[in-house]
């Protein structure tokens, strides 16, 4: 393929540039003990969770921001930021009717009207819109089997048992830097608890999206599922264009008790910046499950946006047998940077963990797998695959790997398996003598060469993450 | 139906073809064979429109039409078809889906409406039946891991369900048992009519016992240096290409 058609193909435009115009009841910017007390309490919070939020502010005070990911950013300001909004709605809503007009706009505009992705695909959307969720359907679906699906503050009010023994018990409030920013100003995110032995009906679907200008964003999610229990939970993101870089630190935690299961799948698309690499969404997010005996844990995701993405889903093999799997597509194209891969903690005996990563490098993007498999000194018989690669489109691009392992058990059994290749010129050409045009065939290539990591996809979600795909490299401006 | 006259080619600062003719008309079976390195394959490539190779000089009409100002997508579109002499491997895409994605790409470009997956199937399994295949190799991805004659085999299938009118078969009986043999050979010979037309490229007489073609072309130093009847082939498996070959130096220096 010529460099010019490398470039024409990988120089296309954000096609989900828009600002929604909703009116925002925000904090002044900046962070201090002040602006957590105004969080918590405009949230109306039970005073554990005050005190929670403080102690993790005081302990980020002592912490530096990470600097040994090979991502490269101007400095943060972290006193410019606002930590707290939130849409006004004008009345309680009973349905998706009396969602605002302007909202509901937004979402068609993604492609995702929320009513109609409810009720066709049987998904009940609990839709995030600048850190506070102001819609949550198929609650009473979900009820009817004692499973609580919720925004996070709805759960701090109706279930504050389950939060205070939950919340940080994965992912405590001082773990890292941006974990403890979080830990301290997250104004919302989503809560799901799956009773003893309950198998969700339908796969519980949150889209985040990122609206007021300079609102860093910083979600929280937990998630807990029971004894024996299963739950399939999608995350799906997508931002407006802009030109201030914006900040999202979200935390998510899973806990799997004995023998529950639970999937958890992420098609991430926020703004990537422009071809410069200006404007783009920083994402720096900690991800982890905790994994009981006989537990399974599986995290999917496809990372196609941000500009920078700092994010390592990892699974705490606690318990006997239990499972961890990771199957990820990280894709940078321009500038963007990406900085993703997985830690398999394996504590517990015979415990399994499985790695699929497939980085895709285009224009001046920059893709680094990092991963760390431990196993602990009691992990008797634990095992673990992974297969890294990376496939490069164009010569400017890069992919890095760096697979850390730590063995401290004699009997554990790690593989690793990394390839690097290019989309070659003779795969391009043979597509197109059998009359694909060369964007169909990059796309086709590119979705081959990730489809072990689609096919683990719910159906829906894989069809989109494969436009996804194909999207965020074609070319034809507009 | 195909018209090539001083076709001159360069790979790099090389130029491998040094002014080649040739026509090829409606309902013609053509076979070109010729000593290896003697650019056999980089005049295909440059039919079908690889950027590696570029045209200095000549033209190439197809249909009356200047082929060589069509990108290759549209060259498919337009009824070309190369088999390759190495087919190329795409990991993760599934044969059937390559075939349809392609037949519909065709379609689209040729204002036809495109074929579902019920239709698509249907005619799949008929096309298959040609290459003695059943489907497990279409839902395979494309040519991973195929050996070499189910490799070339694949080729045949392609062609059956995107049915060109002009097919140039780069060696495709190169590699192959004599039943595939047969299997290819038939794949050709059932699509022989009179609007269409096949380029053989061959080194061997055996395809053409299966395979007979109204032309046989030599090919030596990047041009035609011969053409002539069936006889032509038989004549080269006896003695070889030396006495037909010009000298060297007239070759290099165009
Ligand atoms: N990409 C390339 N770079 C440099 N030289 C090339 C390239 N491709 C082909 N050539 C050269 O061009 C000449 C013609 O090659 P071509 O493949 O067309 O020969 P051929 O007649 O098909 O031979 P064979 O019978 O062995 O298949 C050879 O000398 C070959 O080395
Ligand atoms: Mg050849």
């Amino acid at each position: 393929m010529s460099q010019d058609a490398i470039r024409e193909l990988t120089e296309q435009r954000y096609k989900y540039g828009f600002v929604t115009e909703i009116e925002a009841d925000q904090a002044p910017p900046g962070l201090s003990e002040e602006i957590i007390r105004l969080i918590s309490a405009k949230k109306g919070e039970p005073e554990f969770l005050l005190q929670w939020r403080l102690k993790a502010y005081r302990h980020w005070l002592t912490m530096v921001e990470p600097r040994w990911a090979a991502v490269k950013y101007a400095p943060i300001d972290y006193q410019k930021i606002v930590y707290y909004s939130a849409p006004r709605p004008k009345k309680q809503l009973g349905s998706l009717d009396e969602v605002d007009p302007e909202l509901k706009r937004a979402f068609e505009k993604l492609g995702i009207p929320l009513a109609e992705q409810a009720r066709l695909a049987g998904v009940a959307v609990d839709a995030v819109f600048d850190s506070v969720s102001v819609a949550t359907t198929y609650k009473g679906k979900l009820a009817e089997k004692g499973i609580v699906f919720c925004s996070f503050s709805e759960a701090v009010k109706d279930h504050p048992d389950l939060v205070e023994r939950w919340l940080g018990s994965v992912v405590p409030a001082g773990d890292n830097f941006f974990a403890a920013l979080n830990s301290a100003v997250f104004s919302d995110g989503s809560f799901v608890y799956v009773p003893r032995g309950v198998r969700c009906p339908m796969e519980l679907s949150t889209y985040f999206r990122i609206n007021a200008e300079n609102t860093g964003q910083f979600e929280r999610t937990l998630i807990v599922a029971d004894e024996g229990s299963y739950v399939s939970y999608l995350e799906g993101c997508t931002a407006p264009m802009r030109d201030e870089n914006q900040l999202h630190a979200a935390v998510v935690e899973l806990v799997a008790l004995p023998g529950a299961e639970i999937k958890y799948s992420t098609v991430q698309n926020w703004y990537p910046g422009d071809a410069e690499g200006r404007g783009g969404i920083f994402n720096f997010v900690t991800k982890r499950a905790k994994a009981m005996e006989r537990a399974k844990i599986s995290w999917t995701q496809v990372e196609t946006g941000s500009a920078i993405t700092w994010k390592y889903p990892s699974c705490i093999l606690q318990g006997d047998d239990s499972v961890g799997e990771f199957y990820s597509v990280a894709l940078a194209n321009h500038r963007q940077q990406a900085d993703t891969g997985t830690k398999m903690i394996h504590i517990g005996k015979r415990t399994r963990s499985t790695i699929v990563s497939k980085g895709i490098s285009a224009g001046r993007g920059q893709n680094t797998y990092r991963g760390l498999v431990r196993m602990q000194k009691g992990a008797t018989g634990a095992r673990n695959h992974s297969q890294c690669d990376s496939l490069l489109i164009g010569d400017e691009c890069g992919a890095h790997t760096f697979p850390y392992i730590e063995v401290k058990n004699p009997t554990g059994q790690v593989e690793h398996e990394a390839t690097t290749s290019r989309i070659a010129e003779d795969q391009l050409f043979y597509c197109r003598q059998r009359g694909l045009s060369e964007e169909d065939a990059v796309s086709m290539i590119v979705n081959g060469f990730a489809r072990r990591v689609l096919k683990e996809l719910p159906m829906e979600f894989a069809v989109e993450a494969q436009k996804l795909l194909g999207m965020s490299l074609e070319g034809s401006v507009g | 139906m195909l018209r090539i006259q001083g076709l001159k080619a360069k790979i790099g600062d090389r130029e491998i073809l040094h002014g080649l003719d040739l026509a090829v008309n409606a309902g013609e079976v053509h076979a070109i064979m010729g000593p290896n390195g003697s650019g056999k394959s980089t005049l295909a490539s440059v039919l079908a429109g690889r950027e590696v190779v570029e045209v200095t000089a000549g033209t190439v009409t197809f249909d009356g039409q200047d082929l060589l100002a069509l990108p290759a997508e549209k060259r498919a579109a337009a009824g070309l078809f190369l088999g390759f002499q190495y087919p190329v491997e795409i990991p993760g895409v599934a044969n059937l889906y390559f075939l349809r994605t392609a037949l519909n790409a065709v379609r689209r470009a040729r204002g036809q409406e495109e074929l579902d997956a019920m239709d698509f199937l249907a005619l799949a399994k008929e096309k298959l039946k040609l290459v003695k295949w059943d489907q497990s190799f279409v839902q395979r991805a494309v040519n991973e891991g195929f050996s070499g004659g189910e490799k070339k085999k694949n080729e045949i299938l392609q062609m059956a369900v995107l049915e060109p009118r002009l097919a140039i078969l780069d060696e495709i009986d190169s590699g192959l048992d004599i039943d595939a043999l047969k299997v290819v050979a038939g794949g050709v010979n059932a699509l022989r009519a009179k609007d269409r037309a096949t380029i053989l490229v061959t080194h061997y007489q055996r395809l053409l016992d299966h395979v007979k073609p109204d032309v046989v072309h030599v090919m030596a130093a990047g041009r035609i240096v011969k053409s002539g009847g069936p006889e032509l082939a038989h004549e080269l498996e006896r003695s070889g290409y030396e006495q037909l070959a010009p000298p060297r130096g007239e070759a290099r220096a165009p």
